[in-house]
């Protein structure tokens, strides 16, 4: 009964519709940033990640506890938006001249540095209250359910792009925290993954594993292998994958419901 | 001595009229620039000291000692010999400043410690009550207070009692702070004594908007403001909050401060309040909202979460970076104030550079297929890493003209990916046939 089956997920989606205006009477309408790739814009309900919202980047590999891939990952983001941008961190050691490479300048960047790790998220709601911020990026070890909806409905109030940066200092800390439930929009994870081509001849852009573990609305978790981002912050196909026939997205069988 | 005999014994001794009236003016011109400078609450202390209430604002200076430092490399410049002493109170201050000088903060609660070997003259008593008690062999501070208190008031009156008690702090001083002139102020006193956090943040609110309506009248913004709270007591607390940029919004003046009213101390309740902008600017005031339609950054917004982040965290930890022209990666990034304009250089965009920078290097033993050739395996800390690819060298230099330990520097980076892809940064810090280090310098690159 293909008509019936039609009708009511039209009458299903008039719902959604209207629930979400409900939710988001007072809000400003939100824009979305493509990430100019059709894959992954594809999978996003959106069609990109979703500003006014809460978007995560964890990283798996054996320097996940520098999350250095994670604040690449979220600098390119910043890169393709426009206005100043609050990162709030808890360490010294983001070396600026990598953002640039990702197409960030320094001098849209303010930085706010912790003491501990209990600092950060209020430091990020502090600049969610900021109007005129395109974005706020913290770097943080666990960001659990209360507060990541507290930020998810500040940024929807304020319009401007959250990224949280899971930083862990322990792998058993990073496990635990990796289950956690909580209320960003999208959950990425960044691993290293290795390059292309012959041994010893120099070396190109960096290849990543992205992987989209959740997303709220769409069918996760998905992962694709990208190019690190080039010096504008878009991530790119491979180009020894790009000329072939795209494959579907893999998937991946689904660790834990949580 | 009299001038004569002095004369008679140094040859071309030049002799200078005292005059105390200079002095004191002099005196309170300090003052006044100690008031605009460091803390809300400065007293004179004639003839020749000063007391600054520093509890609400050492912080601006990296604490107390940074304070003291500040202040004396200051008074030095202006050719001002001084000593400076942080203590719990004034009496102490007082003592360990002119009889024990080396000692430039007394640990609180350890005044009493502190004072209780110096000499009597160290409690401010007058000469003829110091002569008495040394004829009766007290001569020092501790042997005063070992002292029952009835047969000295008999003989000497009150006050090296209560001299004893202002410098361990059991009895009140009250000081005559100074006003800075012609500043910017508002002022209420209370019938009642004041004393929950909740009131107190309602007079502050209302001394804010009596304020800023002044500030406007002036055409000017704060950009710091010392709020004063007077007690029953006759000690005074003051706090001191610094803006970004020249400001005189209630609401984002009134934000700052209630960061910090909870270190208030009101003791038995507090009968006067005084807010004062104790440095100014000129405010232009700017046109919002259209400049945020054309798509441009909110400016004024950024000033004031600069402001509210930097009364969270303190000073010195919002900021922003900007490039310097180095040869060596950790000098070349420097931190400058958060709305400080950006640089027109910046750092080239195709060098790749790993995201984050260890510092200081952790060193890693490496193995290469000869002793020129770039990593082929390294172990860092329990890891092992496998190179599967690898780029280099790039060769530093050290920077000659900045330290001698620099002339002789040269590095060698390389950039390798490992077997499962991870990027680091390494550098070996002399050449191999010279035998040079390897280590690790950082992690990460797009």
């Amino acid at each position: 009964m293909p008509d019936a089956a039609d009708g009511r997920d039209d009458r299903l989606a008039g719902m959604r519709r209207q629930l979400d205006d409900l939710a988001c009477k007072n809000i400003v309408r939100q824009r979305t940033l493509p990430f100019g790739l059709s894959a992954l814009d594809a999978s996003l309900p959106a069609g990109g990640l979703r500003c006014g919202g809460v978007h995560e980047v964890g990283e798996v590999g054996p320097s996940a506890e520098y999350a250095a891939l994670s604040a690449l990952f979220a600098a390119a983001v910043l890169a393709r938006l426009h206005g100043p941008v609050l990162w709030c961190l808890r360490g010294r050691d983001l070396f600026a001249p990598a953002l640039v490479g990702v197409g960030l300048a320094p001098g849209r960047v303010v930085f706010a540095e912790t003491r501990s790790d209990a600092e950060v998220l209020p430091a990020i709601e502090e600049g969610l209250h900021t109007r005129g911020l395109c974005a706020v990026v913290g770097e943080v070890a666990r960001l659990g359910l209360t507060a990541s909806r507290r930020l998810q409905l500040a940024a929807e109030r304020s319009g401007a792009l959250v990224i949280v940066v899971r930083r862990h200092r322990t792998v058993a800390g990073r496990e635990a925290a990796d289950d956690e439930p909580n209320a960003a929009l999208t959950r990425w994870r960044v691993s290293p993954q290795p390059g292309a081509g012959p041994p010893l001849s120099g070396l190109p852009r960096a290849r990543w594993l992205v992987e989209l573990t959740r997303a709220r609305g769409a069918d996760t978790p998905l992962s694709w292998i990208l190019d690190a981002p080039d010096a504008t912050g878009r991530l790119r196909l491979p180009a020894d994958l790009a000329d072939r026939s795209l494959a579907p997205p893999q998937r991946r069988p689904r660790a834990r419901v949580g | 001595m009299a001038v004569a005999h002095a004369q008679a014994a140094i040859l071309g001794l030049t002799v200078v009229e005292a005059d105390p009236d200079a002095d004191a003016h002099a005196l309170a011109q300090l003052g006044a620039w100690c008031l605009r400078r460091y803390a809300p609450l400065v007293a004179l202390d004639l003839p020749d000291g000063l007391w600054i209430e520093v509890a609400g604002s050492a912080h601006l200076f990296q604490g107390e000692e940074g304070l003291i430092e500040d202040l004396l490399s200051h008074l030095a410049r202006r050719a001002l010999r001084a000593r400076a002493v942080v203590a719990d109170t004034p009496g102490a201050a007082w003592a360990v400043a002119r009889y024990a000088p080396r000692e430039r903060v007394v640990a609180p609660g350890c005044q009493v410690a502190a004072v209780a070997g110096l000499p009597l003259r160290a409690l401010r008593l007058p000469r003829e009550t110091v002569a008495g008690l040394t004829q009766l062999g007290i001569e020092r501070v501790d042997q005063l207070a070992d002292k029952p208190r009835a047969p000295l008031r008999l003989r000497f009156g009150p006050e090296p009692s209560l001299r004893l008690d202002q410098a361990f702090g059991h009895a009140p001083e009250p000081l005559a702070y100074l006003d800075l002139p012609d500043a910017a102020l508002a002022r209420l006193a209370f019938a009642e004594p004041i004393s929950t956090p909740e009131t107190l943040a309602r007079v502050t609110e209302r001394l804010l908007v009596e304020l800023c309506a002044e500030l406007e009248r002036r055409g000017l913004g704060a950009r710091r403001l010392d709020l004063v709270f007077r007690r029953v007591d006759g000690a005074s607390r003051g706090l001191r909050v610094a803006t970004a940029r020249p400001n005189r919004t209630v609401r984002h003046l009134m934000q700052l401060f209630a960061e910090r009213l909870a270190l208030v101390d009101p003791g038995f309740g507090i009968d006067e309040a005084l807010l004062c902008a104790t440095r100014v600017e000129w405010f232009d005031a700017a046109q919002a909202g259209l400049g945020v339609l054309a798509g441009e950054p909110a400016e004024a917004d950024l000033a004031e979460l600069v402001d509210r982040l930097g009364a969270r965290l303190g000073p010195g930890r919002v900021y922003r970076l900007d490039p310097v022209a180095s040869t060596l990666p950790e000098r070349s990034v420097r931190r400058v104030g958060p709305l400080a304009a950006a640089a027109e250089a910046g750092w080239p965009a195709d060098l790749p550079r790993p995201a984050r920078l260890l510092h200081p290097p952790e060193p890693v033993a490496v193995t290469a297929l000869a002793p020129d050739h770039p990593p082929a395996l390294f172990v860092w800390g329990s890891r092992r890493l496998r190179v599967a690819r690898a780029d280099g060298p790039e060769r530093m230099h050290g920077e000659w003209w900045v330290s001698d330990a620099d002339s002789g520097l040269v590095r060698d980076y390389y950039r390798v990916e490992s077997t499962a892809g991870d990027r680091f940064w390494l550098f070996r810090d002399a050449p191999a046939a010279e035998g040079g280090r390897w280590w690790l310098h950082g992690v990460g690159e797009a």
